[in-house]
């Protein structure tokens, strides 16, 4: 019945070179899954709070909350009422608080917890020591991924999750984060933590995550995902889709775009139309449309062949449109559902 | 506070233009020792610190530009592919007086050598091989930058000694957060002097003399989290490094000060995108916190403003009567599209500069438009650097 490419898919993690909007995605990824009264957790793990930027809510706690209905309809388009829209909650991972919960949780280390804090042990472990910060963010994660969580963690009625959407660490460092076990390796070789590691991984690597890179079609991006996606299949870690980022519009056609490239577009035509519909014409006008038709043509030109190379990287490719006047609440909305059209939720 | 209180400073409404920066004069300044740029990942920041340093090299100053991750084209056309951690000539700069040497930043060779400097051969190779210390200086997230700064502050001891360079272009690590460069130095310094290294470091000093109720505690909990070796490896390497920690704090503490100097002038780097421009918001709070020499702020990737005076919403006008009309021909209705598109996005970056502006008035701004294509070549970075000094045709 469904018809998204990624029906097993419960962790969605969206990565992608600073700069590409993978957090844009990432928002409007969790929408558009949260559809057909489906229940949806964006988490962040940055510090940015990014998602309180884009939703237009207040910073976000170490608690989940819901922050906003999903994208009503299904994806077969049937029935757009809003009965349909599912519920999108947000969680703002931070190391320190993770860590707390988890010896809370795990250990039932009250006093000596407050001690470790107190002899900056906490501290220590969320900053200095390595590899243990994303541990702890992954762990996190993994945590809200589960059946049966308990109450009285990050989520007070232990709310459990359709989806979950990952808005995670940019893609030079993707493949180390979500691989903690190596970064692990040669520090606890044995040992609970390393239990924890393995047991995270575990699900990291199944095919109920999926791990999507958001690129532009600009030569570093594109070079940046295809090591990316290289990175991640060595690490055995199941890599997802590539969702091209902010695409300039196509408003003209191949012929056009040819003909722009060599200066050969119908000048008189172009005038005798703005004529037609009152548009005062002069040459700063016509020259100025042809010049900027020949600098879009160019730059499509050279999306085109970035395109060619995402393609050779050989997943399903979803694109989504750069909005003129930027991303606001109707626009994330707007991006979901033309991921949902393209089969990615 | 009453609310009555009228409003001083500017008005965000007042479409603000922020003062040029004068590129040229900070480079030509033989007062300017050390230019940072800094900013939010993806915004351009190695391509203008190259920039900057072949423009200063051909201009006659004798340079070198630390580079943290160049992309591998624009490293080939610098010479510095392989990652040697030393500064390395680039050839096919300008005849001039000046000079450009360039080098990227191989953070655990600069770690290893802070090391073998410091400690005993025997104690090094001890450090050298833990597992802790080897996670520490590949993998920390603070590392990198720590270890730019690091070597920043090497660049410049050298250059003071040998006359080499007289300008240093330093390009700053994609951190998480463009703040977390500054923050380095802070922080390996203060958890140096905590008091959980100083834990740790109890057993191996000798007899427990802190064998209080609290210490107890920690290390039964910790041998619980942990398991027993990772607590014996990590005691192991803090009592190795203790030697080392007073000359880290040192060296940290007088690169801050070398940042706060007047010889150095930060820039910090944005792209007219809201998260960037929020980001080189902080960044140029936090530099004023910190009395960091602020030098200016560089816009990249501008869209050009069209040249025609036709608003996006008459072009959109216009193609609602073209359709209407017949339809019959859609080059001019897509050409009066991708203008009101371009109009749009001019817009958009304009108000989203102006609000920069009115939030730090006085913050030098050089704005680049976007380019075409990729930079990786020599020429493309001269093209970069009269844009950036505005000489551009």
């Amino acid at each position: 019945m469904s018809t998204t490419d990624w029906p097993k898919v419960q962790l969605h993690v969206v990565t992608g070179k600073g700069g590409t909007g993978k957090s844009t995605v990432a928002a409007a990824l969790a929408l558009a899954l949260a559809s057909r009264g489906k229940t949806v957790l964006l988490c962040e793990v940055e510090g940015r709070q990014g998602i309180s930027q884009m939703f237009d809510v207040p910073p976000l706690p170490y608690e989940e909350r819901r922050i906003a209905s999903g994208l009503p309809g299904s994806s077969d388009g049937s029935s757009a009422d809003h009965s349909s829209a599912g519920s999108v909650y947000a969680l703002h991972i931070d190391a320190e608080s993770a860590l707390l919960e988890y010896l809370a949780m795990y250990y039932k280390l009250g006093r000596a917890g407050k001690a470790l804090d107190r002899f900056g042990v906490i501290d220590f472990a969320t900053t200095v020591a390595p590899g243990v910060r994303d541990v702890l963010l992954t762990g996190k994660v993994f945590e809200a991924a589960k059946d049966g969580r308990k109450r009285g963690t990050s989520s007070r009625g232990g709310q459990q999750y359709d989806a979950i959407v990952l808005d995670a660490p940019p893609t030079g460092r993707i493949a180390q984060f979500l691989n903690v076990n190596g970064e692990l390796a040669g520090l606890a070789k044995a040992g609970p933590i390393k239990k924890q590691a393995d047991t995270v991984m575990t699900l990291f690597r199944s095919p109920r995550t999926a791990v999507h890179l958001v690129t532009v079609l600009e030569e570093m991006p594109v070079q940046e995902t295809a090591d990316g996606v290289a990175e991640l299949r060595e690490a055995r870690l199941p890599v997802g889709g590539v969702v091209v980022n902010l695409v300039r519009p196509r408003d003209l056609s191949a012929d056009q775009l040819e003909a722009a490239r060599a200066g050969t577009l119908d000048r008189d035509r172009v005038e005798g139309d703005l004529r037609a519909v009152g548009v005062p014409v002069d040459d700063v006008l016509v020259e100025g449309l042809l010049s900027e038709a020949r600098s879009h043509a160019e730059r499509r030109a050279l999306e085109e062949s970035q395109r060619t190379l995402i393609g050779d990287i050989g997943v399903p490719t979803y694109e989504l449109p750069r909005l003129p006047s930027g991303v606001d609440m109707g626009g994330l909305y707007d991006l979901a559902a033309t991921l949902r059209e393209q089969g990615m939720a | 506070m009453s609310r009555q209180r009228t409003r001083v400073g500017p008005l965000a409404t007042t479409g603000e233009v922020a003062p040029s920066l004068d590129v040229d004069a900070l480079l030509d300044n033989p007062a300017t020792e050390i230019i940072v740029c800094c900013g939010s990942g993806g915004v351009g920041k190695t391509t203008t610190s190259a920039a900057l340093a072949l423009r200063a090299a051909e201009r006659g100053r004798k340079v070198v530009v630390l580079t943290i991750d160049p992309a591998r084209r624009l490293a080939q056309s610098m010479g510095i592919e392989s990652l040697d951690n030393t500064p390395r000539p680039v050839r096919d700069i300008a005849d001039s007086p000046g000079s450009l040497d360039a080098m990227m930043l191989d953070m655990k060779r600069t770690f290893d050598e802070v090391v073998e400097n410091q400690a005993t051969p025997e104690k090094a190779r001890q450090i050298l091989e833990n597992p802790f210390y080897i996670a520490l200086s590949s993998s920390f997230a603070g590392t990198q930058e720590y270890m730019a700064m690091e070597k920043l502050g090497q660049l410049h001891r050298d250059a003071k000694k040998s006359g080499a360079y007289d300008l240093i272009v330093v390009d700053t690590p994609p951190s998480r957060s463009a703040l977390d460069f500054l923050d380095a130095p802070e922080r390996l310094s203060s958890f140096l002097d905590g008091k959980f290294i100083r834990l740790l470091l109890a057993p191996a000093r000798g007899p427990a003399r802190i064998m209080t109720a609290g210490f107890g505690l920690i290390t039964s909990a910790l041998t619980k989290i942990l398991g027993a070796t990772v607590l014996q490896d990590l005691q192991m390497f803090v009592a190795a490094f203790d030697t080392l920690f007073g000359g880290f704090r040192q060296r940290a503490q007088k690169t801050f000060e070398l940042l706060q100097a007047d010889g150095t002038a930060f820039l910090v780097i944005a792209a007219p995108e809201p998260d960037a421009l929020r980001e080189a918001t902080y960044f140029v709070d936090r530099l004023r916190g910190e009395q960091m020499p602020l030098a200016g702020l560089v816009v990249n990737r501008a869209s050009m403003k069209p040249e025609s005076e036709l608003s996006a919403d008459e072009a959109m006008a216009a193609v609602e009567r073209l359709t209407r009309r017949d339809g019959g021909t859609d080059l001019t209705s897509g050409l009066l599209r991708l203008h009101a598109d371009r109009v749009r996005i001019v817009e958009r970056e304009a108000g989203l500069r102006a609000r920069f502006a009115a939030a730090n008035p006085s913050v030098a701004t050089a704005v680049v438009p976007a380019l075409a294509t990729d930079v990786h070549d020599l020429d493309g970075l001269r093209r970069i650097g009269s844009l950036l000094a505005d000489t551009a045709d």
